[in-house]
């Protein structure tokens, strides 16, 4: 087999599920248990600082 | 500063200049000899700059302000970034207008500085990367000290990306007047004035993270996501799109390095994900902090922001083959594109969705702040323009809208819509808070703005859906001889009054962002037009007086 195919069929074999395996794990992570309270955290840490255009 | 780092720093622009100039004394072409003229200019500002910036005293803070200490943002950078979004998307605009009135009124192709050819690039870039990359220089910086609590890292390297940045604009623009020109869309500077644009953009990664790396809050904002993969993206699109070999070292042309189908799939990989990356996810960056900040209200969910931020990094990547349906790559590679941009489509609803619901329970700010409504307006044509796009990447669906004007008004429901709007939305919010001005001068403007705009965009939208599929289907339509119905110049013809209606709404458009332009002008100089509030309750003050009359006496029922 040429490089190429080599190559390729890594791509679509192990590759492929390597990344299916990272993308689902990454979508998950924000629902680990006792995300929901360091998610609000990260959604309201915006308004704390008062100096706006200081 | 200094006498010793003056005298070191201009003989630096002074070899510089001469280096300059030499090049374009001895450049194989007119183009390069004129590029290095601009350059030659640039480095005896510099020079000028330099010696008048020597003050033996060592006190003055020169040209390029630095921040007076760590106890305050640094957002001189954001105020010229602010400016300058201002300045090119005028310029690009005007030159949007001036090309769709020369599609309707060839006699305006004045060549050969101010042809079709030569002008629609300069509004391409002028708009892309112009407009909308200051606006996102500017606004990520801004955001990144706010949500990291800390000032920006290397001052100094943000201002040469700012600089650098102008630089790499002004090298585009004249080049693409002059006729130097790769021919690769979005991407057609040159090698030289690429290189130079990968030497900013690592500096802007280095300025980037560099303020990330130091911040003071344990938690990096969603928005900060967004800005850095569109910061690394573009780079590897950038670097690898543009690999080509120059002919000779003072000449402008050089040859890509691929050939063929792959150059082709090597240029729509980048031209799609300049979308994905440029005009999405920086875009989304902006969104994820202004929106919740002008509107008051934490984003909606930020799960969804995370799911979505993911799923679009994931799927954006495959979907350039879409725009080589039915020609040479392969069929299978084709379908991929088709199938990765149907998917797409969810992930782009989620960042809508996440924006307009970040709304939820202050749906009344849409009558009473423009510029609220501004931002609204702009991502509901970032959901409509989400859904029209995967439907356009199917390939039975794309056999009739390809090549027509059906995929101009796709774009530009996007650009217009989205990026248009929500830039103008954000530099609302900025101006005053920059300059600290109370408010902008006019909230009545902002809201002209809103309107012109909105109708301009539906205007060419409309216009160009009706002469997309008109072209498409005279394009197809065969007689019952087996020979076509029409030529290509017939459709061209019939276009004519669709064209008319796309130039006035890119004049409604553009005299939009001149009230803009005014607006701020204005805020700028301290000013706050006395005007009446957007709305208000009904008051009539003749009914609000006590009853002095006796009360009728009770009648009786019959």
């Amino acid at each position: 087999m040429s490089f190429y195919e080599t190559f390729r069929h890594f791509a679509d074999s192990y590759a492929l599920v390597a990344m299916l395996i990272l993308f689902v794990g990454l979508c998950a992570w924000p629902f680990r248990p006792g995300s929901k309270k360091r998610n609000h955290h990260a959604a309201t840490m915006i308004f704390k600082g008062q100096d706006d255009g200081e | 500063m200094h006498a010793e780092a003056a005298l070191g720093r201009i003989g630096l622009w002074f070899i510089i200049m001469l280096a300059a100039i030499a090049s374009a004394v001895a450049a194989a072409d007119a183009g390069f000899a004129a590029h290095a003229t601009i350059i030659a200019i640039v480095a005896f500002a510099m020079i000028w700059m330099s010696a008048s910036r020597f003050d033996p005293m060592g006190k003055a803070q020169g040209f390029f302000k630095m921040p007076d200490g760590p106890s305050r943002y640094d957002d001189d950078v954001i105020r010229w970034g602010v400016i300058a979004t201002m300045f090119w998307g005028i310029a690009g605009l005007l030159a949007g207008v001036f090309i769709a009135a020369q599609l309707a009124f060839p006699q305006l192709n004045f060549e050969p500085y101010l042809n079709f050819g030569r002008v629609r690039p300069l509004h391409t870039s002028a708009v892309i990367f112009a407009f909308g990359g200051n606006a996102l220089l500017a606004t990520s910086f801004y955001v990144v000290q706010r949500t990291c609590r800390t000032q920006l890292a290397f001052p100094g390297l943000a201002r040469f990306v700012f600089w650098g940045y102008q630089l790499f604009i002004v090298l585009a623009a004249t080049g693409y007047l002059l006729g130097i020109t790769q021919s690769r869309e979005y991407a057609e500077p040159e090698w030289y004035v690429d290189l130079w644009l990968t030497i900013v953009w690592v500096a802007y990664f280095i300025v980037f993270v560099g303020t990330l790396a130091k911040r003071k809050e344990p938690h990096i904002y969603v928005a900060n996501w967004f800005y850095l993969a569109f910061i690394v993206t573009i780079a590897m699109l950038h670097i690898v799109n543009n690999l080509a070999m120059p002919v000779s070292l003072l000449g402008a042309k050089s040859y890509s390095a691929f050939a063929g189908v792959q150059d082709a799939l090597t240029q729509w990989w980048y031209g799609h994900n300049a979308v994905g990356f440029f005009l999405t996810a920086g875009f989304l960056a902006m969104m994820y902090y202004f929106v919740p900040k002008q509107a008051e209200r934490p984003v909606y969910s930020y799960r969804l922001s995370i799911i979505h931020f993911w799923s679009l990094i994931f799927l954006y990547i495959w979907a350039g083959p879409h725009h080589l349906h039915y020609t040479a790559l392969p069929d299978w590679a084709q379908t991929l594109g088709m199938v990765f941009s149907v998917m797409l489509w969810m992930p782009s609803w989620g960042g809508m969705i996440n924006g307009l619901m970040t709304l939820n329970g202050a749906w009344d700010k849409v009558r009473t702040d423009p510029i609220i409504r501004m931002m609204v307006m702009a991502l509901a044509f970032y959901g409509m323009s989400t859904f029209e796009g995967p439907m356009l990447s199917i390939k039975s669906v794309n056999s009739l809208s390809h090549y027509t004007d059906w995929t101009i008004g796709h774009v530009h429901s996007g650009a217009l819509g989205w990026n248009g709007m929500i830039t103008f939305a954000c530099v609302y919010f900025l101006v005053p808070r920059l300059w600290k001005r109370g408010r902008m001068y006019s909230l009545r403007m902002i809201n002209w703005h809103f309107w012109l705009a909105t109708l301009g965009i539906v205007f060419y939208a409309s216009s160009m859906w009706v002469s997309g599929i008109m072209q498409g289907l005279m394009w197809r339509e065969y007689g019952p001889n087996g020979y076509l119905v029409w030529s290509f110049a017939d459709s061209v013809a019939a276009m004519f009054p669709m064209y008319v209606m796309r130039m006035a709404g890119g004049l409604m458009y553009l005299s939009g962002a001149l009230i803009m332009t005014y607006n701020i002008w204005m805020t700028l100089a301290g000013k706050q037009r006395e005007e009446a509030p957007l709305r208000d309750a009904a008051y009539d003050p003749q009914a609000d007086r006590p009853i002095v009359q006796p009360r009728p006496e009770a009648v009786p029922a019959e």
